[in-house]
């Protein structure tokens, strides 16, 4: 990265010199899980708060022995809450449970097939969680206004969905995307919706600050292959971000001259 | 005389004059990383010596597992 000047993504006030973020649900077992985090050079994973298994082996490692809070910036989720009192109370639990960590996920979900956002419990959530001193990042749809109120409210930063979680379709709406960056003073960093490196790498050349995945790496046949590619996809997508793409046209340009020919 | 709970949604029977220590001693969670909330409220662990449990407490335990 010697050609570029880029900056580091910076969230609520730390600088993170990889753009991409990977969560920890689906892999195969926490070593699997570590080899990708250390693949993919990523420096933020999202985990889940659950109740602990009152019969489970006591012996049996724990995420957070294996992937270090002290290595990782943790990134709790709110994930499976569809109330905004439930994400605030995933959220109170998370700081604890991290001992006074403040930088969280924010997602209220509005139905169990799409996992959409509910946008106005997220909204709700957002005003108690960045009151009460949290650092939110908020999942949402990519609906450039409720992304705005989003930012307005405090969030940290937004992250919209490129499509439903763990689909694998892609950026569905580039425009939308694009609308949401044009109006943007925090990180934009697209959640969900990732299926393979070109993905990841659109979403970069959109210009958005990061990325963030899970099921694309985990469920992929190689997940830790899969990490070391959505690394460069997205370091490429930044760097093509940034040198700056030529117009696209209807027609044919020669690349070689068409003065001198001998024929 | 015994005491009900309830822990993580599973209803358990307790001693009388336990505090929350010792529930989680008895429960072998004092190892590792968890929080917990006593009937909705968080208790944090400075104060999980002196925390008494009471009869119909709702005691909830978590922890960071995987998840995007």
């Amino acid at each position: 990265m010697s050609l570029n000047q880029d900056k580091p993504l910076v969230v609520a006030g730390v600088e993170y010199q990889s753009r991409l973020i990977i969560g920890s649900g689906k892999y195969k077992d926490f070593e699997e899980n570590l080899s990708a985090l250390e693949a993919s050079a990523a420096e933020m994973i999202t985990v889940a708060i659950r109740r602990v298994n009152l019969g489970q082996n006591k012996d049996e490692p724990s995420l957070l022995e294996v992937i270090s809070p002290d290595r990782y910036t943790m990134l709790p989720n709110t994930a499976g809450c569809y109330t905004a009192e439930d994400a605030v109370r995933t959220c109170r639990m998370a700081r604890e449970l991290l001992d006074g960590h403040k930088l969280v996920k924010l997602e209220v979900l509005g139905d169990q097939k799409t996992l959409y956002p509910n946008v106005t419990e997220t909204l709700a959530a957002a005003e108690i969680l960045v009151a009460d001193g949290f650092d939110v990042m908020v999942y949402t749809s990519d609906d450039p206004l409720v992304a705005k109120r989003l930012e307005e409210i405090g969030c940290v930063a937004v992250m919209p969905l490129g499509a439903p979680i763990g689909s694998g379709l892609g950026i569905r709406n580039p425009y939308n995307i694009r609308m949401i960056l044009e109006n943007a003073s925090v990180p934009i960093i697209v959640d969900a919706g990732v299926g393979t490196a070109s993905d990841a790498s659109i979403a970069m050349e959109l210009g958005c600050d990061g990325v963030l995945m899970n099921t694309a790496i985990a469920e992929a046949q190689n997940p830790v292959l899969m990490a070391s590619a959505m690394k460069k996809a997205v370091e490429s997508g930044r760097e093509a971000f940034l040198a700056g793409r030529m117009p696209r046209r209807l027609y044919a340009s020669a690349s070689s001259p068409i003065d001198g020919t001998f024929f | 005389m015994t005491m009900e709970i309830s822990v993580n949604g599973e209803q358990h029977k307790i001693e009388q004059d336990m505090s929350l220590m010792d529930l989680l001693h008895a429960l072998a969670l004092t190892e590792g990383r968890i929080a917990v909330e006593v009937n909705g409220e968080i208790v944090p662990r400075s104060q999980f010596a002196t925390q008494q449990i009471n009869h119909q407490d709702k005691i909830e335990i978590v922890q960071a597992i995987g998840g995007g």
